[in-house]
């Protein structure tokens, strides 16, 4: 015998995000390598600088680009591995068949991603400051560059974990993030590399992020017009590439 | 009969490998459709298609009336795949609540995993449940937002008897429901008890549809394993009956069955010095179908 009822509804798309983002929190901090990404090696990276006393890299050259390198190591190698597993497991082609529509799933790893930079950030300021950092300049424009910053790591982690292998996104992922800390300008100045590698380093978005962050933070701080634009390029062609390329099931 | 899914002309291929070749299909509400064939017919790749995670080369798919992976789906369709597709770090239970929290007014989480069996599992990690637990919590994840429509890919593969029989329970009570269940199965005795309608699927087409009686009358016969070889021309057979060993070992009587052609089987095998086994007397099985339609060879 057959019980009418009525046709099942979705939950209202506000609890769907709230619910999903906080997963996606939980999934985050369970993780130990990925807090060992996150937050032990920049704290220590920060900490082990700051003591050796590299020439030209005091503390207002190293907080800005320790910054870079945890927007990079959340919004990029984090994300990229994570989601990469998350792909070939499954779980991604089998939630886009629930209400949990694609655009409600990245804004919740988005919200994800922010909530573990806001915390990075407090750290890292906070360290930074007990070792004797002054910031300077405009935090609204460090603000707007780690933002554009976060969109341009996410759409090229999203872009290898949607196109590779799980295990290619993980050795890539943490590749990339191993090149990008030696020619991002995070731990040394730019100009200690021979010309033509600073002329390419420049371009990536590392060093735009962390050069970047160091005008807006440093004495007589401009806005920083190239970091700005390189960090806004490498964001169209990323989420360009991953939308164009992701591949929802394995 | 209200007709939950309609699948006409479907077809899919990968490469030069056509997985689903012309196949007609349709599931009722509150029925158990099961989609039976051998292992690489494109039972998949078909629910994949309706569920809205493959597109068709061609054909026309109607789930609820509407074009598969249409957005007022979402809500109303349940989906177990094949793979059990959860967040390895996540917990059982706090897999199902997320899924459970994306719908209006779903099934209460914890009495469902109580159900399953899976309450002691409450808190373990995905990735550390067994195969049987994986395949309950894909289960529960498929109906908690209590679909009108569910796609179950193999939902007994891998189960343990009690686990496989609470799963049939609960696959009637969704019909019982007035839910449409299509199932895909390539195990036999699972669809002789669980499906109201049986669709063998072979090579990505249709070669039998129908209720299980439907498919398995005619063929009146005694079939029966022993000792391969025996002289089957010596058996004295009654005019119009027949024998035959269509494979070394199984022996098949064709004709008009009585208790006295049964007599007559067994003591000829006796007199060969063999032993009747698995003695089978008038239907075919839905096994036997199966072979028929799909063929012997090992794929």
């Amino acid at each position: 015998m057959t019980v009418a009822r009525p046709p099942a509804r979705p939950a209202p798309w506000g609890a769907i995000l709230a619910a999903q983002t906080g997963m996606e929190l939980r999934l985050t901090l369970r993780r130990g390598e990925s807090l060992l990404l996150t937050l032990a090696i920049p704290l220590a990276l920060l900490g082990f600088f700051a003591a050796v006393h590299v020439p030209g890299a005091g503390i207002e050259f190293l907080v800005p680009g320790i910054l870079a390198l945890a927007v990079m190591s959340t919004a990029f190698t984090g994300q990229a591995i994570a989601t990469g597993f998350e792909r070939s497991y499954g779980v991604l082609a089998r939630l886009g068949t629930t209400p949990l529509t694609r655009p409600l799933l990245l804004t919740a790893k988005t919200l994800g991603v922010v909530a573990v930079e806001v915390v990075q950030a407090a750290l890292l300021v906070g360290l930074g400051l007990l070792l004797g950092w002054h910031p300077h300049g405009n935090a609204g424009t460090a603000i707007l560059l780690l933002v554009v910053g976060t969109a341009a790591f996410s759409g090229l982690g999203l872009l290898m974990a949607g196109t590779l292998r799980a295990e290619a996104t993980l050795a890539a992922a943490n590749g990339v993030y191993l090149v990008l800390l030696l020619l991002g300008g995070v731990v040394f100045p730019l100009d200690r590399l021979p010309g033509w590698l600073q002329a390419i380093a420049e371009q990536l978005p590392t060093a735009a992020l962390s050069d970047g962050l160091r005008t807006a933070l440093g004495h007589g701080s401009g806005f920083p017009v190239h970091g700005f634009l390189v960090l806004v390029g490498w964001t169209v062609v990323g989420i360009a590439a991953a939308a164009g390329t992701f591949r929802w099931q394995a | 009969m209200t007709l939950a899914l309609e699948v006409r002309a479907l077809r899919k291929a990968y490469g030069p490998l056509q997985a689903v070749d012309g196949l007609d299909l349709s599931a009722a509400a509150g029925a158990v459709t099961a989609v039976l064939g051998p292992n690489g017919a494109g039972k998949t790749t078909t629910v994949e298609i309706c569920e809205g995670l493959r597109a068709a080369d061609s054909g026309d798919v109607r789930v609820l009336g509407l074009p598969p992976g249409a957005a007022p789906l979402r809500a109303r369709v349940g989906v177990m795949p094949q793979q059990a597709g959860a967040y390895p770090g996540a917990r059982c239970g706090e897999m199902l609540r997320l899924m459970a929290s994306y719908y209006r007014d779903p099934l209460n989480p914890s009495q469902l995993l109580d159900r399953l069996g899976l309450t002691a599992a409450d808190r373990t990690p995905f990735r550390r449940l067994s195969g049987g637990q994986r395949q309950r919590l894909s289960l529960a994840c498929a109906i908690v937002g209590r679909p009108a429509i569910v796609f179950l890919d193999e939902p007994t593969a891998g189960l343990d008897v009690q686990a496989r029989q609470e799963t049939h329970r609960l696959i009637r009570d969704l019909r019982d429901e007035g839910v449409a269940v299509v199932v895909t199965s390539h195990d036999m005795d699972e669809t002789a008890t669980l499906a109201d309608h049986v669709v063998v699927v072979d090579s990505g087409r249709v070669v039998a549809a129908g209720t299980v009686a439907d498919l398995t009358t005619g063929g009146d016969a005694i079939r029966f394993t022993s000792t391969p070889g025996l002289a089957v021309t010596s058996l004295p057979l009654p005019p119009g009956a027949s024998a035959a060993e269509p494979e070394p070992g199984r022996y098949v009587v064709t004709g008009a069955v009585s208790p006295e052609l049964v007599a007559t089987v067994t003591a000829w095998v006796a007199s060969q010095g063999a032993l009747p086994q698995d003695i089978q007397v008038g239907r075919r099985s839905l096994e036997d179908v199966f072979l028929e339609l799909t063929g012997r060879a090992v794929r």
